[in-house]
């Protein structure tokens, strides 16, 4: 079952220069809320940028992480 | 045509439906709270939609996913293109992004925060599960 730390872990290692805060909405390990905060998304658009964080995860998102609600920006 | 018949349906429905919302459950009976939230916030600001329920057959989700490059339900489309998921959508009704997407106008009573969940009101344009055969 993946931790909130994983999934921050995981998010700053593929993004550069990411910062990443992370939820366990139901403390059941597969809802989690996500505030990404990286300098490349300033120039991806709003779904490109939340496209970039779910790319870290591949198919595990709707798998093992049922929900990973984002919140994205630059800075 | 394709032989994917799941994939040409979806495609036509993208095509045909100015706002198109794909969805868990239906807009009366949604399963999702995330769902939930993104038709509420269409039904609140009065858009007109269409909405398609992807439970009754994986295959639907699938497609979409491959189609749109976007893994999560609910997925919104406006002219033919997404607009994004529920927390998408929830922050573009909080910046008036949305209704102005939408070709709509607020409402005065709107609130300022989008809504969990709809207001009993008018059911919207739903689209039975044709997108699938029925078994």
């Amino acid at each position: 079952m993946p931790s909130t730390d994983d999934l921050k872990q995981r998010i700053e290692a593929a993004i550069p220069g990411a910062r990443a805060d992370v939820l366990d909405l139901t403390g059941g390990g597969d809802h989690f809320r996500a505030t990404v905060i990286a300098p490349d998304f300033a120039e991806l658009s709003r779904i490109e940028q939340h496209r970039r964080v779910y790319a870290v995860f591949g198919p595990e998102i709707g798998g093992p992480i049922h929900a990973l609600s984002l919140e994205t920006r630059a800075e | 045509m394709s032989d994917n018949p799941v994939r040409d349906a979806i495609t036509d429905a993208i095509r045909d439906h100015e706002i198109l919302l794909f969805m868990k459950g239906t807009p009366e009976q949604p399963m999702c709270g995330f769902s939930a939230r993104t038709s509420a916030a269409l039904e609140t600001l009065g858009a007109e939609y269409a909405a398609v329920d992807v439970l009754p057959d994986p295959r639907i989700r699938a497609e979409l996913s491959t189609i749109s490059n976007w893994p999560t339900i609910p997925q919104l489309f406006v002219r033919g293109e997404l607009v994004g998921g529920c927390d998408i959508v929830t922050e573009m009704y909080e910046s008036g992004e949305l209704a102005a997407a939408l070709g709509v106008k607020a409402p005065s009573d709107a609130p300022e925060q989008a809504p969990v969940a709809a207001e009993p009101g008018a059911p919207p344009l739903t689209i039975e599960n044709n997108l699938v055969d029925r078994r």
